[in-house]
């Protein structure tokens, strides 16, 4: 059914992500990246399954847990070690950080260190395609956390109301910063409020990236039929706390060994073996290339210079 | 009066309203350029709470001209998305008080972004809106809130004070690359003057000198303009001639236009609307006197709104923002008088 290039460039999306948010986590280790970093794993299929279901000329909006999002999306892996690493070749000069890579290029408008920041910009794009016309689509990435903010339900009456060609991807990790979603939420099936604004909404596993791509492309054809909006929730599970910093102590063990034994990184490693005719070899020569270009771009990065403070005192000095 | 070397000195003077003039400038924006469109509440068939939309639907349709739910931090965070992806919107914002509900899309998001994204990012939006008192709102829907986004670095503040101003200013808003708080005046919406037929814009941050005179400088801006104008009418009856300068738009600041009149009449009165405390004459103040400061004969006065909320009784609101007397008596003030 799926070709074995496409499940390999699956893995090797999914695997990257893995790769990145691991060396990053040593990075900070070593204190190398400050500030916060909000690591992406365990959630690698979501954004991987979703971007895959995507043209070129799609837009995207991402979270501060945003780095999978930007690689899924065909991020350059040296501009965002750069970034993350605070330097001047980095995709926001060194300004942004972690929690502001955004990528126009690829149609990534960009990650949001405001919980629920990006969910009225991502409608807003959806708006700029209905009045220009054509059938470009937007993937709104958010999370459970969002969805009680109030932008969450403001949005998703706008973009019902103007039929907007607007994936809302709702990725459930089940906790609102520490706090869990069922003492947040009265009905944990955060999906379920789709109905009251006249929104289709589907849930899927959010740790089988070919389900959350299959969802996805449905959506994705929805809303260029002008069917849209419509939305996704991708139930999964942090493989740790919040933040780098955050140990997540509130995360029950046995919840944890349940998402770990049904990793979206191993799941996808056995279907590319089973489906995709890969053998051990083939699958570990992937994994070689994405750890070798990480690898590179760390060197890349390391080696890159700082911002020139004069120079931004200088850009400042304008406004 | 006005100094703009745009401002063609023609014979035939068509005099347009505040509210027209900014109407124009939408619906010539909206012809000028497809990726111009206008969100807001009431905006389509209703033409908006003071008629500045009026017409726009019936020309350019219900795609371009959006009637929003009372969602504004969405409609606002719609604008910025829109923007970010190629478009010009427009957004409203049916007053400056309900802006409080928006301030998370234009501080955190619409403000940083060019920034954030190391400069390759724009938003060019356009956020109209109205402030201040005068019609009896009382204290939700009578503030004047310009000191917010004159605090905000990456958005520019712009407060025209005429007809004329409001179209040429409104229209270099549009085309500007960034986010742009555009706030009107709900007494000035009714007021008019001559508008040119022929198409014109003014730059932003370039002042305007409303009243030339030697002996002391007035700075203010939107409503308080004209009831200072007014002002400097009596006062040149007592023989003291008052130059009275426009900002127009606060971000950015025409320092030069100002300074340059402090060092001619050597006294400096500011005037705003809005509550004393944190507000932008306060800065203007601080700006002059760390430039300007030899050339000063007295200190500089600040004659603002009290810190107090917008009172609802007509007496206690007039008491609680400038009047024409207030400016007098600063200017007596400055004066050694």
């Amino acid at each position: 059914m799926y070709s074995r290039q496409f499940l390999e460039e699956l893995y090797r999306t999914l695997y990257t992500i893995r790769v990145f948010e691991t060396e990053c986590i040593k990075l900070y280790r070593q204190g190398l990246i400050i500030g916060y970093f909000h690591p992406y794993l365990g959630e690698e299929a979501i954004a991987t399954g979703v971007c895959a279901a995507l043209r070129e000329d799609d837009y995207i909006v991402s979270t501060h847990r945003g780095h999978g999002h930007c690689i899924a999306r065909g991020g350059e892996l040296k501009k965002m070690v750069a970034e993350v690493l605070g330097r001047e070749a980095g995709y926001c000069r060194g300004r942004g950080g972690s929690m502001h890579i955004a990528d126009i290029e690829t149609g990534n408008i960009g990650a949001n260190g405001i919980v629920g920041g990006g969910i009225p910009i991502g409608v807003g794009a959806g708006l700029g395609i209905h009045v220009r016309g054509g059938d470009q689509v937007v993937a709104i990435f958010f999370s459970d956390g969002a969805c009680n903010n109030g932008v969450f339900a403001e949005s998703l009456n706008l973009a019902a109301i103007w039929d907007l060609p607007v994936v809302f991807v709702l990725e459930n990790n089940q906790y609102a910063v520490s706090s869990p979603i069922e003492e947040m939420s009265r009905i944990p099936d955060l999906h379920r409020r789709a109905e009251g604004y006249g929104v289709a909404a589907h849930a899927v596993d959010g740790n089988d990236v070919l389900a959350v791509y299959e969802k996805t492309k449905e959506a994705i054809e929805a809303c260029r039929n002008g069917k849209g909006p419509v939305m996704i929730e991708a139930k999964t599970y942090r493989h740790g706390g919040h933040h780098v910093n955050d140990p997540g102590l509130y995360m029950p063990k046995e919840m944890l060994e349940y998402y770990k034994a049904r990793d979206p990184v191993k799941l996808a490693r056995e279907r590319l073996a089973t489906q995709g005719q890969c053998n051990e070899g083939d699958i570990a020569a992937i994994e070689q290339q994405v750890v070798e270009a990480m690898e590179q771009a760390v060197e890349y990065a390391k080696d890159c210079p700082a911002p020139s403070v004069e120079e931004f005192l200088k850009e400042v000095e304008q406004n | 009066m006005s100094q703009d070397k745009s401002k063609p000195g023609t014979s035939t003077v068509r005099q347009l309203k505040y509210r027209e003039a900014l109407n124009e400038a939408l619906r010539e924006e909206l012809q000028r350029d497809e990726r111009v469109f206008v969100i807001g509440g009431g905006i389509g068939q209703r033409g908006g709470s003071y008629k500045v939309t009026v017409g726009l639907l019936d020309e350019f349709g219900p795609r371009r001209i959006i009637d929003a739910p009372i969602a504004e931090a969405s409609f606002t965070g719609a604008g910025v998305g829109a923007a970010i992806t190629g478009m010009r919107p427009v957004v409203e914002i049916l007053f400056v008080d309900f802006t409080s509900l928006i301030i998370d899309q234009i501080v955190n998001q619409a403000a940083k972004y060019r920034f954030m994204s190391g400069g390759k990012g724009r938003v060019p939006m356009v956020l109209r809106t109205q402030g201040g008192s005068g019609n009896g709102l009382a204290a939700q829907h009578s503030q004047s809130l310009e000191a917010w986004y004159y605090h905000i670095p990456g958005l520019k503040v712009v407060m025209p004070s005429t007809a004329y101003d409001a179209k040429g200013l409104l229209k270099s808003a549009i085309r500007d690359d960034d986010p742009v708080i555009f706030i009107e005046h709900k007494l000035l919406y009714m007021t008019e003057c001559h508008v040119p037929q022929d198409e014109y814009t003014i730059e932003l941050g370039v002042g305007d000198i409303k009243r030339r005179g030697d002996d002391v400088t007035i700075v203010a801006w939107s409503n308080m303009v004209p009831r200072v104008l007014s002002a400097a009418e009596k006062l040149a009856a007592e023989g003291i001639e008052v130059e009275v300068i426009d900002p127009r738009t606060l971000v950015p600041l025409d320092k030069h236009l100002i300074l340059e009149s402090v060092k001619k009449t050597e006294h400096l009165v500011i005037v705003q609307e809005a509550v004393r405390r944190g507000g932008v004459a306060s800065d203007i103040a601080s700006v002059v006197q760390a430039e300007a400061f030899d050339y000063l004969d007295a200190p500089i006065e600040i004659v603002a709104g009290k810190n107090t909320p917008i009172p609802f009784n007509v007496q206690l609101e007039k008491a609680s923002v400038p009047q024409e007397a207030d400016v007098i008596e600063a200017v007596q003030k400055v004066l050694h008088l």
